[in-house]
């Protein structure tokens, strides 16, 4: 085994960690969250042309990297500045289905140029985390000269009010929760009616209306009704990314609450002096361990057969929300009143530990499918 | 034993509630619930309606206008209010303030303050905390020098909570820098704050809300006579205010309701095609918030007992404030998980009066993100539940 990074993702890490460092202060980040569209597009371009966004793909895709390595290293280093910038939505969720369908290359150009946004509209009102929950629905009927008619609605789209394009799931058969009959269709947002709001932790997400859109027949991305795998590659993905962040996050929060404990003084002591809190801290960093190993496994396996990789990401999203509430809640703590403040930057980043949680799986639902997959794996073994 | 109420309790409870149902303003009990902002204007009218019927100075003796409850009656009280959708009462002229000067300040003080605080002629605001004086109260710095017949104080307090709303606040200061220990120098005064050289600045939290204020006291000119009790001894005091009310402190009557609040939202969320709340890992989930909170109530209510008899509260209501504001805050937790995807929509516009936009997902998602961000302070203030910890280990160990 062995444990280092390779020279171009040391090297990545670096070119992040000095972007965010010199370039994405806390103000920076907040100023952007304040902007109409919840991020900055000059910002997002300049990231983009360091290669963040190419990162996440494979060189087949016009990208230059794409494994579970690449992932974890840049979403950890992003979470350094809580980046609201849509690497999640247009780099990931958005942009993988494109790659591995293939077809469509200028568009996945603009994305990795970091001209261009795709997001991922497939959770519905009724489907909570479900992955195979679509009850939109696409018809083939060659009405004038359109192949497909497109109906349904999406809910909770990251950065779905923005993105030029769309990743549509949509059923061709079957039931609703069935994973069998789902198609992933690239639709031009504009098609769609979009309603944009804001998230708690700042970030923008929609609700999606597709009615009778018509598509063509090149819109539909791989084979008609048997898009699961793919849509569950894409979520695996997504999970290890938000992990990856979890983690960078938990960093992040780890460190601030150890350097607030070595300079607040209370009972003419610094804080850290309070052997009930060392220990406190002492906790979190173990968790935060094993949040680590578990990103480092999941991305090692991300390529690997489905039902370990599945296993594996779980592993990782279920210690992301585990730990990372413990983290965002024992940082809040033992800072006292002053991380309960909009001012202090704290405040932010456990916030947003906290809501990856309600994004593509919970701590409960990374379980049941830890779960069953491991049970898969036994019968199979 | 008898786990039951008595009659004379039992028949006590359905006279609040049938008051509460014939007077407390259905859209105010709308907004309580819905999770809306509340204005100054709406704790005053509720105030009123308590003030009618004399159950407003819920702690006080009746002589001094006060509703004269036992414990229990204060608990059952507490209960009914919080499932009917009432708005709480503002602590600190009522069940802080209040006490204080009836055991220790002067006939004038009582004579002058009692009536303007039942009257909610003023607006008190407690200054305790300080940027340096958190947990470490007695380390605070504001001071208060004596010239002639007034105090001039110069300092800043912080985390005044509604400040924004008071007209007084009651500041704990330095008086003598000199004494042997920092608690011995301490004095309780009684600011009024259109004074000038006092400024109230507005502190934002985590939830983007405006509830806590910073404020400084530059030059402010006190009249000597606002002191409470004697010089110097302030701390007395305001320990006493600090441990005087503790009925209340396990929030009984708040997750009471907010369980029901959090099985109604569950039963409503689809899982797997079924209710949420059906769901094995989230439905053990609420029963063993459940069965905390039936053991805690039972817990509140044998201290709530005890101090009917007269016992004074020992380490218990520290172990009650542990337990109180980790159920509340596990509440609001699992409100926010039982969301999914929805606790993430953030509307702020919603949380005021009137909004009547569509909302993202469930009708009462929208302040449930930021109520659980919001909560995380129960288990900070009021005495930290580590300081409440380090209380009761002393007491076990006998430190
Ligand atoms: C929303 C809100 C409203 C408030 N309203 C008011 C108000 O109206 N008026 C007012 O005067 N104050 C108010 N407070 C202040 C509150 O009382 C203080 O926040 C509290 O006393 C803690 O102080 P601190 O925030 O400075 O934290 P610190 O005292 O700096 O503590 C930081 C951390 O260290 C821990 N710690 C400290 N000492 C020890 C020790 N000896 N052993 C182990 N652990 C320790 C604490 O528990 C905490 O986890 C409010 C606070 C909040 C958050």
């Amino acid at each position: 085994m062995d444990f280092t990074l390779s020279e171009e993702r040391r090297m990545l890490l670096e070119t992040t960690d000095r972007y965010i460092r010199d370039r994405y202060p806390i103000e920076t980040r907040q100023a952007n969250v304040q902007r109409e569209e919840g991020f900055n597009r000059d910002t997002w371009k300049e990231l983009a042309d360091l290669g963040l966004v190419g990162a996440l793909l494979p060189p087949e895709a016009g990208g230059f990297g794409g494994a579970g390595e690449d992932l974890a290293v840049v979403f950890e280093a992003l979470a350094r500045g809580a980046v609201v910038e849509p690497f999640l939505a247009s780099g990931v969720l958005g942009a993988w289905p494109l790659a591995r369908a293939g077809g469509h290359t200028s568009v996945l150009e603009q994305v990795i140029a970091g001209e261009a946004l795709i997001a991922f509209a497939h959770g519905e009102p009724q489907g909570r985390y479900g992955p195979s929950y679509v009850a939109a629905t696409a018809a083939s009927n060659g009405e004038g000269g359109w192949s497909w008619t497109i109906n349904g609605r999406k809910t909770v789209v990251l950065n779905g009010d923005t993105a030029d394009w769309l990743i549509v799931s949509a059923r061709v058969s079957g039931h609703t929760d069935e994973e069998e009959g789902l198609s992933l269709f690239l639709v031009p947002a504009g098609m769609a009616e979009r309603r944009g709001y804001d998230s708690v932790e700042g970030g923008r997400a929609a609700e999606v209306i597709l009615s009778d859109v018509r598509l063509p027949a090149e819109n539909l991305l791989g084979e008609s009704g048997a898009a699961y795998p793919l849509i569950e590659e894409t979520l695996a993905r997504g999970a290890l990314a938000l992990s990856a962040e979890a983690l960078g996050l938990m960093e992040v929060c780890k460190d601030m609450t150890l350097e607030y404990l070595k300079t607040r003084k209370q009972f003419g002591r610094p804080l850290g002096a309070f052997q009930a809190l060392q220990h406190r801290m002492v906790d979190m960093a173990l968790e935060i361990e094993q949040a680590r190993s578990s990103v480092m496994l999941a991305a090692g396996r991300l390529e690997g057969e489905r039902i370990e990789r599945e296993r594996t990401v779980s592993a990782a999203k279920h210690l992301a929300g585990r730990v990372g509430r413990l983290v965002a809640e024992e940082a809040i703590q033992l800072h006292g009143g002053v991380a309960m403040t909009w001012e202090y930057a704290l405040a932010h980043f456990a916030k947003r530990l906290v809501m990856i949680d309600h994004l593509l799986g919970d701590e409960d639902h990374h379980l049941q499918r830890f779960m069953a997959f491991s049970r898969m794996q036994e019968a199979s073994s | 034993m008898d786990m039951n109420y008595t009659p004379e309790e039992q028949a006590f409870r359905d006279d609040v509630r049938a008051w509460l149902a014939a007077e407390l303003p259905n859209p105010l009990a709308a907004k309580v619930k819905g999770g809306k902002r509340l204005h100054r204007e709406d704790y005053l009218t509720w105030h009123a309606l308590l003030r009618s019927r004399g159950w407003l100075a819920q702690h006080w003796p009746v002589e001094q206008g006060g509703a004269g409850w036992t414990p229990i009656e204060k608990h059952l009280f507490e209960e009914e209010c919080v499932a009917a959708g009432a708005p709480r009462v503002i602590p600190f002229g009522l069940n802080m303030l209040g006490p204080v000067l009836i055991a220790f300040g002067s006939d004038t003080h009582k004579a002058h303050y009692l009536p303007r605080i039942l009257s909610d002629e003023d607006w008190w605001a407690q200054g305790y905390s300080e940027p340096g004086a958190g947990s470490d109260l007695a380390s605070l710095r504001t001071s208060a020098v004596r010239d002639g017949d007034h105090y001039i104080v110069n300092g800043q307090k912080t985390w005044t909570t509604l400040g924004h709303f008071a007209n007084k606040l009651f500041c704990l200061c330095r008086t003598d820098p000199n004494a042997a220990k920092p608690q011995e120098g301490i004095s309780f005064l009684l600011i009024d704050m259109d004074s000038p050289g006092v400024e109230v600045r507005p502190i934002i939290t985590l939830d983007g809300e405006h509830e806590v204020n910073e404020v400084w006291l530059t030059d402010v000119r006190v009249p000597a006579d606002n002191l409470v009790g004697e010089e110097n001894k302030g701390w007395t005091y305001a320990k006493y205010l600090l441990t005087y009310e503790r009925t209340g402190i396990a929030g009984v009557g708040y997750s009471k309701n907010a369980l029901g609040h959090l099985k109604r939202v569950a039963a409503a969320q689809s899982h797997n095609g079924a209710p949420l709340s059906q769901d094995p890992l989230f439905a053990a989930r609420m029963a063993k918030l459940e069965i905390d909170l039936l053991a805690m109530e039972m817990f509140n209510l044998r201290v709530v007992a005890a101090a009917g008899e007269g016992k004074a509260p020992g380490p218990e209501s520290s172990l009650l404030k542990i337990k109180g504001t980790q159920v509340r805050q596990e509440t609001t937790h699992l409100l926010r998980r039982a969301l999914g995807p929805y606790a993430m929509p953030f509307l702020p516009e919603q949380f005021d009066e009137g909004w009547n936009g569509e909302p993202v997902g469930p009708d009462d998602a929208g302040p449930i993100a930021t109520q659980y961000f919001n909560m995380r302070k129960v288990s900070i203030y009021g005495g930290s539940n580590e300081i409440q910890r380090n209380i009761v280990s002393k007491h076990m160990l006998g430190l």
